[in-house]
């Protein structure tokens, strides 16, 4: 791959996905396209290149940046996420909603299923400990950019090494089905989960209103404007009493005042009343700036 | 420092377990089986003990049994690290007083998450 190939392919991550690829990490881009190559016949990264410019918008182009999306993911990860919703989150929400009984989760980077499905498992344990919680609706929302982690989030099928980081064996063993060397999630954890190929570059508009959004380990990618962008969006799309969570590494701080942390709280934020006064100037001025 | 035993008659198993709990700062005492277990836990009781469970002379079920019956017996918070990775095997082990359990293969970040989540760590 030439730097000219290089650059082009920077670029259009960044278009199309918000990725933004360092200039130094042009072997990471050649150890995931390479596989991507092999699978379309395609004899070298330079010729790949090659198909990227003249199509685009090719199923080539949309491998191209799944191939280059960071999946990493474990169930209950960096648990502290996990122990808010459980503790803060979900007692405050379900007080709230003590008329309509409908509560709208949305994991904005799902990955391979294991954060909605981690969700998804607390609620059912909680439900079992307080009856009156099963009265409650909970739609928890999936979506991530690549179709392919995605259908392997809803076949909800895990290795051996997988259901061994962060997920506790009690629930192994209680919410999981051994298949071969393989351990499936049980069909009504599943049923509790909606997936949806979703790019965070575009409008969330159709997905509606939420009281929790979990967005963890995906802005670290983007560059400053882009997260702006995002997290302003996510603003329209949360409830007034809703929550937002993101990864440990992640802060709105000094990129929105859509969003205010929760004091002891850590990476917990909810939207602050006082920049929805100023909207939508000031946050569609924020997104403008992203786009 | 906490101490963890570690139950394996694999003198590999056994080292490869070792560096991992040494990087998580534990101190490390081996027994090769349960009978060697159960004479280093009536010596003094560890905090953690990651186990076996087809070993000669003792397996780790008969062992961990005994142990929950020793004085303080229940206090070590015992970890399963074996091949037996189906279920009956699992539930035969929490219904014994396990806490958690590893199935082998592992790695650090297995072992790391496992003690995290019985408050090792």
């Amino acid at each position: 791959m030439t730097p000219d190939d290089f650059d082009f392919l920077r670029k259009m991550l960044r278009e199309r996905s918000g990725l933004v690829l360092a200039a130094e990490k042009q072997y990471l881009a050649e150890s995931r396209l390479l596989p991507v190559a092999r699978k379309y016949n395609i004899a070298s990264l330079g010729d790949l290149v090659q198909q990227l410019r003249v199509m685009p918008n090719s199923p080539l182009a949309v491998a191209t940046v799944e191939a280059m999306t960071t999946n990493e993911t474990f169930f209950f990860r960096d648990k502290l996420p996990y122990d808010h919703f459980r503790d803060t989150i979900l007692p405050a929400l379900v007080a709230a909603h003590d008329r309509d009984k409908r509560i709208r989760i949305w994991c904005a980077a799902a990955s391979t299923g294991q954060e909605p499905y981690s969700l998804a498992l607390i609620i059912r344990e909680l439900a079992q400990k307080e009856p009156a919680l099963a009265a409650y609706r909970f739609d928890i929302l999936a979506t991530d950019l690549s179709g392919d982690v995605l259908e392997r989030a809803r076949s909800g099928i895990y290795s051996q090494f997988e259901v061994q980081r962060g997920l506790p064996i009690q629930l192994l063993l209680k919410y999981f089905s051994q298949v071969g060397e393989t351990w499936q999630i049980a069909p009504e954890i599943r049923a509790m989960v909606q997936f949806r190929t979703l790019n965070l570059l575009n409008d969330f508009s159709p997905l509606g209103r939420f009281d929790v959004v979990f967005c963890r380990n995906v802005l670290i990618y983007f560059d400053q404007p882009t997260k702006i962008q995002v997290l302003n969006r996510i603003a329209r799309q949360i409830a007034e009493d809703g929550y937002l969570a993101l990864g440990a590494a992640e802060t709105v701080v000094g990129l929105t005042d859509a969003f205010r942390p929760l004091t002891e709280k850590r990476g917990l934020y909810v939207p602050n009343p006082a920049a929805r006064d100023l909207e939508p100037l000031a946050m569609a001025g924020g997104a403008r700036r992203g786009m | 420092m906490k101490t963890c035993l570690v139950v394996d008659d694999s003198s590999v198993i056994r080292k490869v377990a070792r560096r991992i709990l040494e990087g998580l700062e534990f101190t490390i005492e081996e027994a090769e089986d349960g009978e060697q277990a159960l004479d280093a836990c009536r010596r003094r009781l560890p905090e953690a003990i990651l186990l076996d469970w087809n070993m000669p002379k003792m397996d780790g079920y008969e062992f961990l049994r005994l142990l929950r019956r020793l004085p303080g017996g229940d206090g070590p918070k015992v970890v399963f690290c074996t091949t037996e990775n189906d279920v009956a095997h699992i539930a035969r082990a929490l219904h014994a007083g396990a806490n958690e359990y590893i199935m082998k293969p592992f790695d650090k970040e297995i072992v790391e998450a496992k003690f995290q989540e019985v408050g090792l760590i």
